[in-house]
């Protein structure tokens, strides 16, 4: 995915939960990945954020470390 | 088959809490209290002649043929009128009765056109049939007097003629037009013997006639009868099927005669339809035998060269062998499968299972992407389940009715019909829509609210209104501690009560007055029963999702759920949407939405299937796009959908359909997707296979083979064909034996068979031990999760802005006479009332460009640009412009972006910023695909291209 689509799409789920309290917030996000996004697209937003995520909303980058696809998957 | 005709009862059937017993020539008959003489008759099996009566529509008491004589009473009253009373003693048949009946019946004749042979309706003609049961064996007036024989045809529309020589103006025409239809087109001009049916001094077609065919089928004689009727005679045998266009879906008799459809006429005993239907489902059934359908498979390597028609085996197993290739070369989550919302349950189930069990993938997805996913995820996270809570007839109960982005007059036409009746009866209706619907003025209805917010701000509309309800005391405070999660109650309710949320502060951003968005919360939040009904125009959105929660926030709050009346109702797009999100067409959830990852439930469909499954979400519709043009996607079998003309900004689709190097197409013509197919597998026509769909309001409907498939197989078929040369064997004889396994594998349809379905007409899920019948209403005793959640649903501007460059909002939308690609509507005569996409600009946008009526015009966004026609219309706002997409020339998604739901990356169709010019040419993208269209439609053996 074109990496400005990916951020889009990442910050628009924390947009939706920023209006929660933080904790729920991060794992409504987190949890919103891991359900919705095919391992491809976690696995290239994780890399994203740990190259710095710029960008990305802070709820995301703090989320990104929940989302990690299980590594059999391809 | 043998033809079915359903019992005509003479007069509508009454419901009533307490009955009534009277004596009918003798016999004993118990009838609700209310039910007329005629009715009662009936039911003790007695037929009383009757010509101005039919059960669809309220007595009138003109023709007098339905005359009785009532022991104690005078004179001879008409049945049809007269109510049932306790302790009467009927009499329809007597030496009297029958002079009476008889002259009357000579006075209809006389001025009747006597060509019974040769007329269209010989053989299924009330009047006919009347003057046999009368005995009328002589005329003693002739036709030398003043008559009516020689009026005009009128042949105006093209689905049914109107020839008036045969009228005997008993008005059931009229009458169907204005209590079943709602449109009021018909009047009865003239009095007495110079009485006359007109549709307004004018030509039916040039009239407000929508053509829902009402009229025709009410008519006792040929005034008003079927073109095909005319052409082909009667028919002989008839299949009881469901319509394939819209989500209403409608309940119909195929007509046959042999393998050839005569016409569809509505069954009455359809229980979403009660016997109406609207121009499609009616009257556009003639793509079924276009000369566009392919009827034999088709390879070719590259889709620059020429198609070859070969055997089905040879297409399947070329497809099977790409598959595996393009798996083995680039890995198992390489390809993936779209299933149809026009297909079956039962074919929807099979692709998903062929995706999940045969490619060893969750990459299957379905059109609901585009439109209603929203409605799955916002109504799952609040109540429990991915689908409306009421059923159609609910709407008979509602005191307000608060319609939110849909506009069923075009698109649900026969459910319209029947808000429309509840309104002129008296229910209130609040409307928030961009553009000014048909049904915010109507015949007899007038919207209280019509809430014209700018598109893109429904949250802040309903977050308003829920301030509203929060600030001033307008909370169903026992529904919500009885039903409602409190702690998320609690929090949405100092949520929604913060002056940020108030109407006055958002009308800046909603453009809605705020005294009219709090007098519309406080009528919706203080009715006995306020229902919600949505479509498209709630969750094409960037929050599309929010705005689903936030209506099921607002319906909770005021305890408008779990009974009849109220609700939060989508009203759904195409036939089976409803269905092919219930069977698993998610990539992340198997049938019964049940996540991929949940070990129990994967466990069992592993168990049934044999193979093992995967955990993981897969690629919904563009993600497999996006990972088309990555390089990681590189094959997809797409069962009857055309992604390229309904997906949003078309050249990122064509881009990612160009990338992948096996794309398999299953649909009845060649569509624009199929320009980029490497395989075509004929389909089949709803008439030519067995199956179910499932329509909005949960009912499950049998969809019964009238024909056999024209290109040999039906789409279930063509499935399991596919799987077998994958190596991955599924054996059903029958489509029956698709629904026992989904049954046996989704809690909510454990319930549902076949047989069940049969006995029963049709069946709502939930179907289980707990609701053996189906459950009409949901959520009655507790939701269906538990408790109530209410969520947080911060308004949340879109990134689409209007900029100096793009100052326009464009939204699109559908009508009445094309459905969704058009791939169906535009192959039938109903391109007679729309036959090209028509930009809709209010006056000032029009003005301040220079442009006029009918002018062709650019549209462009920053995605891309097409050309339409424009027309003036102060239906819509300053600022805001309105299309359709049915038409592939016009090339409306090449304009549409890919802002998309949070949640579900439904496309936010209903928001893209443009810009409209005046213009002389095509746009360069429409110039350029219509050489593509041409070059990639080629066909080896016929020289003549297919579009
Ligand atoms: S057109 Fe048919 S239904 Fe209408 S008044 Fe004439 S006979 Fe009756
Ligand atoms: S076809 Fe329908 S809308 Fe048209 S005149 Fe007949 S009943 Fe009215
Ligand atoms: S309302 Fe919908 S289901 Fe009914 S006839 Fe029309 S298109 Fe078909
Ligand atoms: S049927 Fe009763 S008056 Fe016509």
């Amino acid at each position: 995915m074109e990496t400005e689509k990916m951020v889009h799409r990442a910050n628009e789920i924390a947009r939706f939960w920023e209006a929660y309290p933080h904790d729920e917030a991060l794992e409504g996000v987190a949890g919103h990945i891991r359900s919705f996004w095919e391992p491809r697209f976690r696995r290239q937003l994780v890399e994203y954020a740990q190259s710095g995520g710029v960008g990305l909303h802070t709820l995301v980058l703090e989320a990104v470390r929940l989302v990690v696809p299980r590594p059999e998957s391809t | 088959m043998t033809l079915v005709r359903e019992t005509d009862y003479g007069t509508p059937l009454r419901e009533a809490a307490t009955t009534v017993t009277l004596e009918v020539d003798g016999k004993t008959v118990t009838v609700p209290t209310g039910t007329s003489v005629m009715r009662a008759a009936v039911e003790s099996g007695v037929t009383v002649p009757r010509l101005c009566a039919t059960d669809s529509l309220e007595p009138f008491g003109s023709c007098r043929l339905c005359l009785v004589e009532i022991e104690g009473r005078k004179g001879t009253p008409a049945s049809c009128t007269t109510p049932a009373e306790a302790g009467m003693k009927v009499t329809t048949q007597s030496g009297k009765l029958a002079r009476m009946r008889r002259n009357v019946m000579e006075l209809y004749i006389s001025d009747h056109p006597l060509d019974c042979l040769t007329c269209p309706a010989n053989g299924n003609c009330e009047l006919q049939d009347m003057a046999g049961v009368v005995g009328l064996r002589e005329v003693r007036y002739g036709y030398e007097g003043s008559n009516h024989l020689h009026e005009e045809k009128d042949e105006s529309n093209p689905y049914f003629t109107f020839d008036p020589s045969k009228c005997i103006v008993c008005s059931r025409c009229v009458r169907a037009c204005e209590e079943t239809q709602g449109t009021f087109a018909l009047t009865v001009k003239g009095r007495g013997f110079a009485s006359k049916i007109s549709p307004g001094d004018m030509l039916f077609l040039d009239s407000e006639c929508v053509s829902c065919g009402s009229c025709v089928q009410a008519c006792p004689t040929a005034t008003l009868t079927e073109k095909s009727v005319i052409e082909m005679g009667q028919p002989t045998d008839s299949v009881v099927t469901t319509c394939a266009y819209c989500g209403v879906g409608c309940a119909f008799k195929a007509e046959l005669q042999g393998n050839e459809v005569v016409r569809m006429m509505p069954f009455k005993d359809g229980k979403a339809n009660h016997g109406h239907s609207c121009v499609k489902g009616r009257f556009a059934w003639g793509y079924t035998t276009h000369q566009d359908r392919i009827l034999s498979p088709m390879i070719r390597e590259k889709i620059t060269d020429p198609w070859r028609e070969v055997s089905w085996d040879e297409a399947i197993t070329y497809a099977a062998s790409e598959f595996k290739r393009i798996q083995a070369k680039y890995g198992n989550d390489s390809i993936g499968g779209i299933t149809s919302s026009r297909c079956t349950n039962e074919e929807t189930f099979l692709v998903q299972k062929l995706v999940r069990a045969g490619f060893g993938n969750n990459n299957v997805d379905t059109c609901a992407r585009v439109c209603h996913s929203p409605t799955g995820y916002g109504l799952k996270t609040t109540f429990g389940t991915s689908a409306g809570t009421q059923d159609f007839d609910s709407v008979d109960d509602a005191d307000v009715v608060f319609v939110i982005g849909a506009n069923p007059t075009d698109a649900h036409p026969v459910f319209a019909s029947r808000m429309k009746r509840r309104l002129r009866a008296g229910a209130s209706l609040i409307v928030a829509d961009p553009r000014r619907i048909d049904l915010v003025r109507q015949p007899h209805i007038e919207a209280s609210h019509h809430l014209a917010l700018r598109p893109g701000t429904n949250v802040a509309v309903i977050n308003a209104m829920a301030h509203v309800v929060a600030t001033e005391g307008l909370i169903d405070e026992a529904f919500v501690a009885e039903r409602c999660d409190m702690a998320s109650f609690n929090r949405w309710r100092a949520f929604v009560s913060e002056e940020r949320n108030s109407p006055e502060a958002t009308e800046s951003i909603t453009g809605v007055p705020a005294g009219s968005v709090r007098s519309a919360a406080r009528l919706y939040a203080t009715a006995r029963n306020s229902a919600i009904y949505y479509g498209l125009g709630v969750t094409e959105h960037s929050q599309g999702s929010t705005m689903v929660m936030g209506m099921a926030n607002l319906a909770m709050a005021t305890g408008n759920l779990g009974r009849k009346g109220v609700g939060v109702n989508p009203l759904r797009g195409q036939n089976n949407v409803q269905g092919s999100c219930d069977m698993g067409s998610f990539p992340h959830e198997f049938s019964g939405y049940r996540h991929v990852s949940d070990d129990s439930v994967r466990a069992m469909f592993e168990e049934v299937w044999g193979v093992s499954l995967g955990g993981e979400p897969g690629l919904r519709i563009p993600n497999m796009l996006d990972a088309a043009v990555d390089g990681t996607f590189k094959g997809i079998y797409i069962q009857g959908e055309d992604i390229v003309q309904s997906d949003p900004n078309t050249r990122h689709v064509t881009a990612g359909l160009a990338a992948m190097e096996c794309v398999v197409i299953q649909d009845l013509f060649l569509n624009e997707t199929a320009s980029y197919a490497h395989v075509f597998l004929p389909g089949s026509s709803f008439l030519e296979k067995d199956g179910t769909f499932t329509n909005a309001e949960r009912r499950i409907s049998r969809v019964r083979k009238a024909i056999p498939p024209k290109a040999g197989m039906a789409d279930w078929e063509i499935t399991l064909a596919l799987a077998k040369a994958l190596g991955f064997e599924m054996s059903y004889s029958h489509p029956s034996e698709i629904m026992a396994e989904i049954a046996r594998l989704t809690p909510t349809f454990s319930g549902v068979s076949y047989e069940k379905l049969d006995r029963l007409g049709s069946i709502q899920w939930p179907c289980n031990d707990r609701a053996p019948e189906g459950t009409p209403v949901m959520h009655v005793d507790g939701f269906v999760r538990g408790k109530g959640q209410f969520m947080l649903t911060e308004f949340v501007a879109t990134d689409e802005r209007t900029t100096d460059r793009f100052p326009l909002l464009l939204t699109t939308g559908r009508i009445l006479s094309q459905y969704n690609v058009g791939a169906q509507t535009r192959r039938t005569p109903n391109v007679t009332w729309f036959d090209e996409d028509i930009l809709e600009l209010h006056p000032w946008d029009a003005e301040n460009r220079g442009i006029n009526d009918g002018d062709l015009v650019e549209l462009a966004s920053r995605a891309g640009a097409t050309t339409l026609h424009a027309r003036i219309s102060e239906r819509m706002q300053p600022g805001v412009v309105y299309t359709t997409f049915h038409f592939p020339g016009s090339a409306v998604n090449v304009v549409t972006t890919e802002f998309a739901d949070w949640a579900t990356e439904c496309p936010e169709y209903k928001v893209t910023a443009v810009q409209v010019r005046k213009t002389s040419k095509p746009s360069e993208w429409q110039a350029t695909q219509d050489t593509f269209r041409d070059e990639t439609t080629r066909r080896r053996d016929r020289s003549v291209n297919r579009v």
